[in-house]
């Protein structure tokens, strides 16, 4: 139980990353941007043909930063230039991926069996006295079973911290103002000399950049690369954004984009946990993430809506007894 | 300062629903000069405000401004010279973000816009600084979300963030329209007061035929798509809502008797 949460938060931090790509289309720059089903895959495929055909693997994520940032600046270009609808641009880039993701790719999977990874790598760099000092801590808890390392963990809080505080720095300067406006009110920040074409091309380029990082490590942490392993991204990328708005808020940039990460761990513990219940099996996993999601749009309405209602009962009451005094 | 020459547009053409919204329009504005537009509903005020802000490109005659042509320049790239205030006082702002970034965007109208903070602590300052001229208290409110602010607060918000890069040309369309009558005066008085500091050139469509007679040195009224009346200095001063409705039945009534003459 304990070891599957703890892997549950350990993929939940790589997931988190697409989840902050997400968060960038959809709530920054107001475009649902359905290409990230296709370029959480490109990021994959990329990584994984690259490692196996001997790239180092850090170049080879590097590339496949690349590879998902160019397939969201053409979803961009389609809605900017080619005036399409955002959803359509999304989902036609989408579907091309899928045929372009299997040209890359050479097969429907890649195995990066006996293949170094960024985390293979790391782990030959670890010290083994930290791993056995955090399980220590581990199985006093409680716990019989002791996960394999922590590297991954502690590497990935790194990188996907250091992702989040690029994005708020990003979103505060002056392009990134401009970006924000651009989703917000674009006849406005046209009217102040920005380009709202380009800002939208290049905040699609930079979400769909995340997404395929997230793909890449996904397919290192995981051992391959697979065709079909994007189907449903965009809906979990979602239910991240909206379980980590719900529950850690969204004042401000910096509190939504740490609430999108918790959001992202959240919903892989809640999948983990609802997978061992009984009655379901692995096939579920997209209902439950659909279901998840729908909790979590409509349990606040409700709630807000039960407290607004407890609260004018309760002025009424009082004011019922005023009157009774009187 | 601005130069809109020989202009005409026609929407729908060589269908029934043709209308020739602007029929060869001339007009110079001088700096410094500040020019109310009048005119009913139809006459080619706000298409003649969509020529020179970039959103409609006339199909013949050019605008210039600053003695630069830029008919074919797009909207955005254009909005380096023109200030804009809309009618719609949730137009000029974004609702989401907080009042010193929608200051720092408008600061970043005339300057590219780089990676680098927009909101810094001496531009902070400065935006305090222009805030407290509107009297409202926003200056302590920088980190409030302009959504949160009322119609009157934002519209005086959006003129401000037209005005305070000295814009070479500042465009008014109808912004006290939305507002109660005693908004609608503040955004007035504050208007005179930006553009006579700034020295602004600015060109103000209006509805209010008061209004039109307060602010400013000259005054056009437009109808179906033409300049019928200019007038400025003097004659504009002691100008009353009477003459002008008098002179807009002389010009239009005359047409109308010799259209008659034509068709009788």
């Amino acid at each position: 139980m304990a070891l599957a949460l703890f892997g549950a938060v350990e993929s939940g931090i790589i997931y988190a990353i697409m989840a902050l790509g997400v968060y960038l289309t959809f709530r920054v720059l107001d475009f649902p941007d359905l290409t990230v089903d296709g370029s959480f895959v490109t990021g994959a495929g990329v990584a994984a043909i690259s490692i196996s055909n001997g790239v180092s693997p850090v170049i080879a994520t590097l590339m496949a930063i690349v590879a998902g940032f160019i397939a969201g600046c053409i979803t961009g270009l389609l809605h900017t230039k080619g005036k399409i609808n955002a959803l359509l641009s999304g989902i036609l880039m989408m579907i091309a991926l899928y045929s372009i993701n299997l040209r890359i790719m050479d097969s429907p999977t890649v195995s990066l069996h006996n293949s170094p990874t960024i985390f293979s790598q790391l782990r030959d760099i670890w010290p083994a006295g930290i791993d056995s000092f955090f399980n220590g801590i581990f199985t006093a808890l409680g716990s019989e079973r002791a996960p394999a390392t922590w590297v991954i963990v502690f590497f990935m809080i790194i990188v996907t911290l250091g992702i989040k505080f690029f994005t708020d720095y990003f979103l505060k300067t002056e392009v990134g103002l401009a970006l924000r406006a651009t989703g917000d009110n674009q006849k406005m920040i046209r009217s102040l000399s920005a380009n709202t074409d380009n800002l939208i091309v290049l905040g699609v380029g930079i979400s769909n950049a995340m997404v395929a990082l997230s793909g890449a490590l996904i397919a290192q942490i995981g051992g391959f690369a697979d065709v079909s392993m994007g189907i449903g991204m965009i809906v979990i990328g979602l239910a991240s954004v909206i379980i980590g708005e719900a529950l850690f808020g969204k004042k401000t940039i910096a509190i939504a984009t740490i609430a999108v990460i918790g959001g992202a761990i959240v919903y892989r513990m809640v999948v983990t946990l609802a997978l061992r219940v009984d009655f379901l099996e692995t096939g579920d996993m997209k209902m439950i993430t659909a279901f998840i999601v729908m909790v979590a749009l409509i349990a606040p309405r409700i709630i807000q809506a039960r407290k607004d209602k407890k609260r004018r009962l309760q002025k009424r009451a009082a004011l019922a007894g005023l009157k009774e005094g009187a | 300062m601005l130069h809109v020459k020989d202009v005409a547009i026609t929407f729908n053409e060589g269908t029934p629903d043709e209308k020739k919204a602007l029929q060869g329009i001339n007009l110079e504005l001088h700096k410094g000069e500040f020019v109310t537009v009048i005119g009913s509903n139809g006459a080619g005020k706000s298409t003649l405000m969509n020529v020179i802000s970039g959103n409609l490109v006339p199909d013949i005659g050019e605008v210039i401004i600053s003695e630069k042509d830029v008919t074919m320049l797009p909207e955005f790239k254009r909005s380096a010279y023109i200030g804009r205030v809309f009618q719609d006082p949730m137009a000029g702002t974004a609702p989401s973000m907080t009042i010193e970034e929608n200051l720092a965007m408008a600061y970043s109208r005339i300057r590219k816009r780089k990676l680098k903070p927009g909101v810094t602590k001496q531009r902070k300052a400065e935006f305090k600084e222009h805030l407290r001229t509107l009297n409202l208290g926003l200056e302590d409110r920088l980190n409030a979300k302009v959504g949160l602010l009322s119609g009157g607060e934002r519209q005086a918000l959006s003129l401000l963030m037209a005005t305070f890069t000295n814009p070479n040309i500042l465009l008014l369309d109808e912004h006290t329209a939305a507002l109660d009558p005693a908004r609608a005066e503040l955004i007035t008085n504050l208007t005179k007061k930006v553009v006579d500091e700034h020295e602004l050139t600015t060109l103000m469509v209006t509805h209010n035929m008061q209004q039109a007679l307060d602010l400013g040195n000259r005054l056009i009224m437009m109808d179906k798509g033409q300049i019928i009346l200019d007038i400025n200095g003097e004659k504009k001063q002691n100008l009353t809502i009477e003459d002008l409705l008098k002179e807009f039945q002389r010009i239009r009534g005359e047409q109308f008797e010799s259209d008659r003459a034509v068709l009788g």
